[in-house]
């Protein structure tokens, strides 16, 4: 424990929930770069600041991003993190791997860099954490021949991520593992270009519970719904309920549009269709008896993100319903109508959705041909000051 | 030269043949015990999924060992989730306990699914960001201590809660969604190295950098200066100008946000709302930050209906009460003051005393 000299940190290895110090101490026995990782982290945690500064741009051929340089800022006393890049690798869809894939990822992080990952960052990459300048290029160029490739950073369209979909759960609407798939190699150079005012993100949740949390983290959410009728097992409904299920409590009362209701006669369980509003509730605590409906598609949100630079935003519904059939033709033509008006009328770090809440999302919606319709907002305006169109009004003589 | 735009693996390629046969045909699923998932596909094919929690920085021993693990009892298939929990996708039956009892002698922690607290999504902290106003891991794993057994399925909550600790006020991670989330936050403005400005900052986009105009040219320095009245102390600027530096490791600290959520489930998506303004960074532990989140999910969980979220309880009860139950202290910090601030106004007289 001593010979790193980190008492403060060692503090953190103690308990049960899993060390991250002690994997920076796995990846320390053999590189230097970790030890002084480790070491600058227990100078910051001694003066309680952060010890990385701004520094140069880094790059690897052919790739305007996927990497981003990181300095620190007493290099003298920690040599080994002067330089600790980050690359920026491209997950699988839905975070699936196996052992062979993810053991030839260690050993080419291991010959190149620090041997500590981020599994994964907060956009879905897989972030490999720390390397100089000099190996970054030997490094991508042997993920390469891995099969893995870098994903996005700066003013780019970002790595776009998704929820474990059609693959594992019984809710997706949409393939979401599919979607994401074909975006990613379709916008391979948006991602690893970058040429837009800030970053534009999409993630696609399969279904409204969001599991991707694609309506707050992206600027394009893409969520699995349905429009026909939820499908209801009324035997399974009946096994629920001869185990002891309350129906009424704790289903029928909780649905917050009262499109439930329980037959006590019949013991049958009915949903009126116009009422619901697809809150997953009823399908959340009843997955064997109650499933999602047939006619399938995502509603699309835009304008999701963190404070920066106006505060934070959940996206606002911009098409209610779109098919997602591959080649998801649809889909891609909106994003290139949406990044192309966004690329040239934003400001420097300006996100989609400020630029919307600026020029006023009915303009936005006739700039990109959407006609607008009542699912879009929570209510129409309450003030009077409407904006009229010269053609929209009578000449006066 | 190097090919490049190839994308990422094919994931379609890093399926277990259980998925691959029931690609969208999964029924539905039960929890068999804490951790552990049970899909069900019309065809009748079951997959168990074993979730373990994992510190999301990790080591290449650690990756080596779950591969290891996955080789063993899942013929070396494995996923993580979008909270950094590792899933071990188990298609033989008979190697489920042999599975979890490996993960238990190994002293993995099992939990996580369903109604419980899961792992903390979480940001870089000082680790490795330059904009990092605390440690996002050194918090997050005192919480998670603390509240393991939450996680274990242990102690049962009323409904799921999702943590998530940003460094800064980026808050990169769905702190702005989450039922508590941790945010860095600075509180006084930053400074401007003048002499260092005048020879590398952009100054007209130093200036356009900020969201409340509090930064003017100072034409004498070739530099800019801060109105201390305007600055809501973002740190944007230090973003795009190096000489400018906002860290003050004296005043720096965290804020507690609530009852935010992102799933549609019954109610629609949240905004986390401020809880508490600041408490001071105090590492290696942070002890007033894990009391407080205790605390916060101790009242939530004895007084939210079953399968009610924190938000959904706040809104339930009203926020007069929240703080009345919590016993925190209501601070003109508490009121916004931002661009949609008069949307959080109170216009009835129905409130509760
Ligand atoms: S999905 Fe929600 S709104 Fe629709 S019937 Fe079920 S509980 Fe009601
Ligand atoms: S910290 Fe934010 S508000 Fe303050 S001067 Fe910088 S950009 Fe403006």
């Amino acid at each position: 424990m001593d010979e790193f000299k980190t008492p403060l940190l060692d503090e953190l290895e103690k308990g049960d929930w899993p060390s991250f110090v002690s994997e920076i101490k796995k990846a320390a026995k053999t590189s230097p770069g970790a030890a002084d990782l480790l070491r600058q982290l227990e100078l910051s945690y001694k003066e309680k600041v952060g010890h990385w500064k701004h520094g140069g741009i880094v790059g690897v051929r052919g790739y305007g991003g996927g990497v981003v340089g990181r300095y620190s800022d007493v290099p003298e006393e920690f040599p080994h993190v002067r330089e600790f890049h980050t690359a920026r690798v491209n997950q699988v869809a839905g975070f699936f791997y196996t052992a062979e894939k993810l053991r030839q990822l260690a050993d080419v992080w291991d010959k190149y860099g620090s041997g500590l990952y981020n599994m994964h960052g907060s956009t879905g990459d897989i972030i490999l954490l720390g390397t100089t300048t000099e190996n970054l290029q030997p490094c991508v160029d042997e993920l390469s021949d891995i099969g893995f490739d870098l994903g996005g950073s700066g003013g780019a369209m970002r790595t776009l991520s998704c929820c474990v979909g059609k693959a594992r759960c019984e809710k997706a609407c949409i393939d979401s593992t599919d979607i994401i798939r074909d975006l990613t190699m379709h916008y391979q150079d948006v991602i690893h270009r970058p040429q837009w005012p800030y970053k534009f993100k999409i993630k696609v949740s399969a279904c409204p519970n969001d599991c991707a949390a694609a309506s707050a983290r992206s600027d394009l959410a893409v969520m699995g719904v349905w429009r026909d009728a939820l499908r209801i097992d009324q035997e399974a409904v009946r096994e629920y309920i001869a185990k002891g299920f309350k129906i009424n409590e704790q289903v029928v009362n909780k649905c917050p549009t009262e499109a439930l209701s329980w037959d006590a006669e019949k013991q049958e369980l009915n949903v009126c269709t116009e009422e619901c509003t697809r809150c997953m509730h009823c399908i959340n605590v009843m997955p064997k008896a109650i499933s999602i409906g047939k006619e399938t598609g995502a509603t699309l949100l835009i304008g999701g993100k963190v404070p920066v630079v106006k505060g934070p935003m959940i996206g606002w519904v911009l098409v209610p319903f779109m098919k997602m059939e591959p080649p998801y033709t649809e889909l891609k033509d909106l994003v290139d109508k949406i990044t192309d008006w966004w690329a040239d009328n934003a400001k420097n770090r300006e996100r989609v959705g400020e630029l919307i809440e600026r020029v006023g999302l009915a303009n936005f919606l006739e700039v990109i041909g959407l006609k607008p319709v009542p699912q879009m907002v929570k209510a129409p305006r309450h003030n009077p000051y409407i904006f009229w169109n010269p053609e929209e009004v009578e000449k006066r003589g | 030269m190097a090919r490049t735009d190839f994308g990422p693996p094919d994931f379609r390629e890093m399926l277990p043949p259980v998925i691959k046969e029931n690609y969208g045909q999964w029924k539905y699923h039960t929890v068999p015990r804490p951790g552990v998932l049970k899909h069900v596909s019309y065809s009748g094919a079951v997959l168990h999924s074993v979730r373990v929690a994992s510190p999301r920085l990790v080591s290449s021993d650690f990756i080596r060992d779950i591969s290891d693990i996955a080789e063993k009892y899942c013929d070396g298939f494995l996923r993580f989730t979008t909270r950094n929990n590792v899933e071990f996708l188990v298609s033989d039956e008979a190697k489920l306990q042999p599975l979890i009892d490996e993960l238990d002698a190994k002293d993995y922690l099992i939990g996580g699914v369903g109604l419980s607290i899961s792992n903390i999504v979480h940001t870089q902290g000082w680790i490795h960001c330059k904009s990092a106003v605390t440690d996002a891991s050194g918090i997050s794993k005192n919480i998670m201590e603390d509240l393991k057994d939450y996680f274990t399925g242990k102690i049962k909550v009323p409904s799921r809660l999702r943590i998530a600790v940003a460094c800064c006020v980026n808050m990169c991670g769905a702190c702005h969604c989450s039922d508590i989330s941790i945010v860095g936050i600075h509180r006084t403005i930053p400074r401007v190295n003048d002499e260092l400005a005048s020879k590398i900052c952009e100054i007209p986009t130093t200036i356009a950098a900020c969201p409340t105009g509090a930064i003017r040219p100072n034409p004498k320095a070739k530099s800019v200066t801060i109105n201390s009245e305007k600055c809501m102390m973002c740190g944007n600027c230090t973003a795009v100008c190096p000489a400018i530096k906002i860290m003050d490791p004296v005043n720096d600290g965290v804020s507690i946000w609530v009852g935010g959520k992102l799933s549609n489930s019954r109610k629609a998506p949240m905004f986390s709302k401020l809880a508490i303004p600041f408490i001071p960074n105090n590492p290696p532990y942070w002890p007033e930050v894990t009391d407080a989140v205790r605390h916060l999910v101790e009242v939530w969980a004895s007084h939210a209906r079953e399968g009610e979220r924190m938000g959904e309880w706040i809104e339930r009860i009203g926020w007069e009460r929240f703080f009345k139950l919590t016993d925190l202290p209501f601070t003109n910090k508490h009121i916004d003051d931002f661009t949609h601030a008069t949307t959080t106004f109170r216009s009835s007289t129905q409130f509760k005393f």
